[in-house]
């Protein structure tokens, strides 16, 4: 059971929502884009519905709302250490199917993946997640081949449409919230069947795929910027920094800052050695962790098929190529 | 054949190598337009011309073989490019009204490169609405960011288009990309401290690489648009140089003002013998001095607190004479 809202329900219970919940989702960024007056949407707090992207792929992924692009986790001075002050607030985040998805590899690795991770714990304890209905896939958008085009386990779904939305809820909280407004109504819940990109994951790649040449030819191509990894919801990776503050250097912080295993440093390691040096290798970690080495490991795949890998590359170099010319090797 | 050549060289033709023979030239402000333009171009040349259409250093067209005496049918079937690219006109089906003041050229700018800081069409076709018809000989160019694709600074008044760069220090993770194309595409403004970045303001030119580079949307560019100014840059027989920094970090009202202003300037000291009654300012602010020039120019000017106004300008150049 559901309830059909309609225009000023909807803004209606925004309120009641924002003063339970920071409210994350997909906004427009004007004039934020790479190139001159080109916008970006990306997560940020929002401040209405009207600033929620729904009929556009976000950039940027969701995960940046969990895991901060740069995150300060503790200060120090001579003898003592602090751990970063949680968030204040609980946070309700809206993202799509694929990024809902995404949230179990997040999780899988954070805290499912050996030690668990305070930080990720902390943050995610305090987060409740509305999935996104989406009515139409999104410019290279394979979530039906990677089977994340529908999700149950959300504590909210919401669907816009014309006439308001539709909407479940799964939490009790924000039933406790919410269930007062609008008609009760029992719709099909949408999201996409089909995409326009129809992707076969290679199940059975020979060992030899690492020595393919195949790979080189992307060293000559990829220029190391990171973007596939930035934008990806499933991308994990993060580094230290500590730092001393300039006015006084008994006194710094510990950040974890994204990390990018396309970016150079990456793997580099005390000694001066550095692992997967050509660019061509970096590709070939990255798209066999995405489609092989991580279901050896947790038994489903690590890609949501989100296509924002895709998007972003200054280079023009298609991850869904590069996993037809996968299928191909497979079949020899 | 009795022909007016001043009054035809006003109306954008051109006394050519060939008695009898002319040539029409179209401007097309900051080289932008679209194929019904062209095709009109074409037509011009198929019916009057000799067929051959030159692309002038200047984005326009010259149409070239026109006889003399077809140059009213020739302004008839202009009527439609001038309609098109929106030029001031006096009557319509006579033409251009000047040619003095010529054609502002822009390279293609944000429209299509990625380095452009800013739309160069739309701001060379503001110019061109603000200052044309004017016999003076005035040259203006508009160049999206600091590679100067255009030369601006081979002319009058240069535009160079200019971004302030915004950084998010929490969305930075110290890739280092910004850092590396400063360096080896611009001007090295920038250096890594505590894994965050300090750009340095004095050196920057605002050439807005870093935001091309950045990864993570850490770095991005100013809502407000800025452009370096550059003065008195030209080719010639006498003493070729390249236009000097004026105004940096300037708005466009100001430079529009400022352009404004050095068509009074000009009124006022242009040499009365001066051949054809045509002297570039240049030589004239060589002349009257750059001091009083600037006042001129800057005269009623609000300048925004950002503006950086240079106080003296030396420019250099080859000397011949």
């Amino acid at each position: 059971m559901g309830k059909r809202l309609n225009s000023d329900e909807m803004q209606k219970i925004f309120e009641i929502l924002q003063k339970s919940y920071d409210i994350f989702g997909p906004k427009i960024y004007r004039g934020a884009g790479c190139f001159s007056d080109t916008d970006i949407v990306r997560y940020g707090l929002l401040n209405s519905w009207e600033e929620l992207v729904w009929n556009q792929k976000s950039d940027y992924s969701f995960k940046e709302v969990l895991l901060p692009v740069s995150e300060t986790i503790l200060y120090f001075t001579e003898n003592e250490t602090k751990t970063a002050d949680e968030a204040a607030r609980q946070r309700l985040v809206f993202v799509k199917s694929c990024d809902f998805h995404a949230l179990k590899r997040l999780d899988e690795i954070y805290m499912k993946n050996g030690a668990e991770d305070y930080y990720y714990r902390r943050m995610r304890e305090n987060t409740v997640f509305a999935v996104m209905g989406c009515k139409e896939s999104g410019k290279n958008c394979f979530c039906v081949s990677m089977g994340t085009n529908r999700c149950e386990e959300y504590d909210m779904y919401i669907f816009q449409d014309e006439k308001g939305c539709y909407m479940e809820l799964r939490y009790r909280e924000l039933e406790e919230l919410l269930w007062d407004y609008g008609q009760n109504a029992q719709e099909k819940l949408t999201f996409v069947e089909k995409n326009e990109i129809h992707v076969e994951i290679p199940e059975k790649l020979p060992d030899a795929i690492h020595q393919d040449p195949m790979w080189q030819e992307y060293g000559s191509r990829c220029i190391g910027c990171g973007r596939c990894n930035f934008v990806c919801p499933t991308c994990t990776c993060f580094t230290m920094q500590d730092i001393f503050y300039k006015d006084n250097p008994k006194a710094g912080e510990r950040r974890r800052v994204w990390a990018s295993c396309q970016v150079n440093g990456y793997s580099d390691i005390a000694g001066g050695h550095s692992f997967r040096q050509s660019q061509g290798e970096r590709m070939r970690f990255k798209v066999l962790h995405k489609i092989s080495d991580y279901k050896k490991r947790f038994g489903y795949h690590m890609c949501v098929g989100c296509g924002r890998c895709e998007n972003v590359c200054p280079e023009y170099i298609s991850y869904v190529a590069c996993l037809q010319k996968l299928n191909e090797k497979e079949g020899k | 054949m009795d022909i007016n050549t001043k009054k035809l060289k006003k109306n954008a033709f051109r006394v050519s190598k060939v008695r009898g023979l002319t040539a029409s030239r179209v401007r097309v402000p900051g080289g932008c337009c679209n194929a019904d333009v062209m095709q009109q171009v074409v037509d011009i040349a198929r019916k009057y011309g000799n067929g051959q259409i030159h692309l002038t250093t200047r984005q326009g067209f010259e149409i070239e073989g026109i006889h003399m005496e077809d140059m009213d049918k020739v302004n008839e079937m202009l009527q439609p490019i001038i309609d098109n690219l929106q030029i001031n006109q006096n009557e319509a089906g006579t033409g251009y009204p000047a040619s003095g003041t010529r054609n502002v050229c822009a390279c293609i700018g944000n429209r299509v490169c990625p380095f452009g800081n800013y739309n160069t069409a739309v701001f060379a076709k503001r110019i061109e609405k603000a200052i044309f018809p004017n016999d003076l000989h005035f040259k203006i160019a508009l160049t999206g960011c600091a590679n100067d694709c255009i030369k601006a600074r081979m002319h009058d008044f240069g535009i160079i288009g200019m971004t302030e760069p915004q950084y998010d220090p929490n969305r930075c993770v110290s890739c280092g990309a910004c850092v590396k194309g400063c360096d080896k595409l611009s001007v090295d403004a920038l250096k890594m401290e505590n894994y965050r970045i300090v750009r340095n303001e004095e050196k920057c030119v605002g050439c807005g690489v870093c935001v091309t580079k950045c990864p993570t949307r850490a770095w991005t560019r100013s809502a407000k648009k800025y452009y370096r100014l550059t003065l008195m840059g030209r080719t010639g027989k006498k003493n070729p140089r390249l236009g000097e920094d004026f105004l940096i970090w300037a708005d466009e009202d100001t430079i529009i003002k400022v352009i404004l202003n050095t068509y009074k300037f000009v009124k006022e000291y242009i040499d009365p013998n001066a051949p054809g009654g045509k002297e570039h300012v240049g030589y004239i602010i060589d002349r009257v001095g750059f001091a009083e020039y600037k006042k001129w120019a800057l005269d009623g000017v609000e300048i925004p607190p950002e503006t950086v106004v240079k106080d003296n300008i030396y420019w250099s150049g080859i000397h011949y004479r």
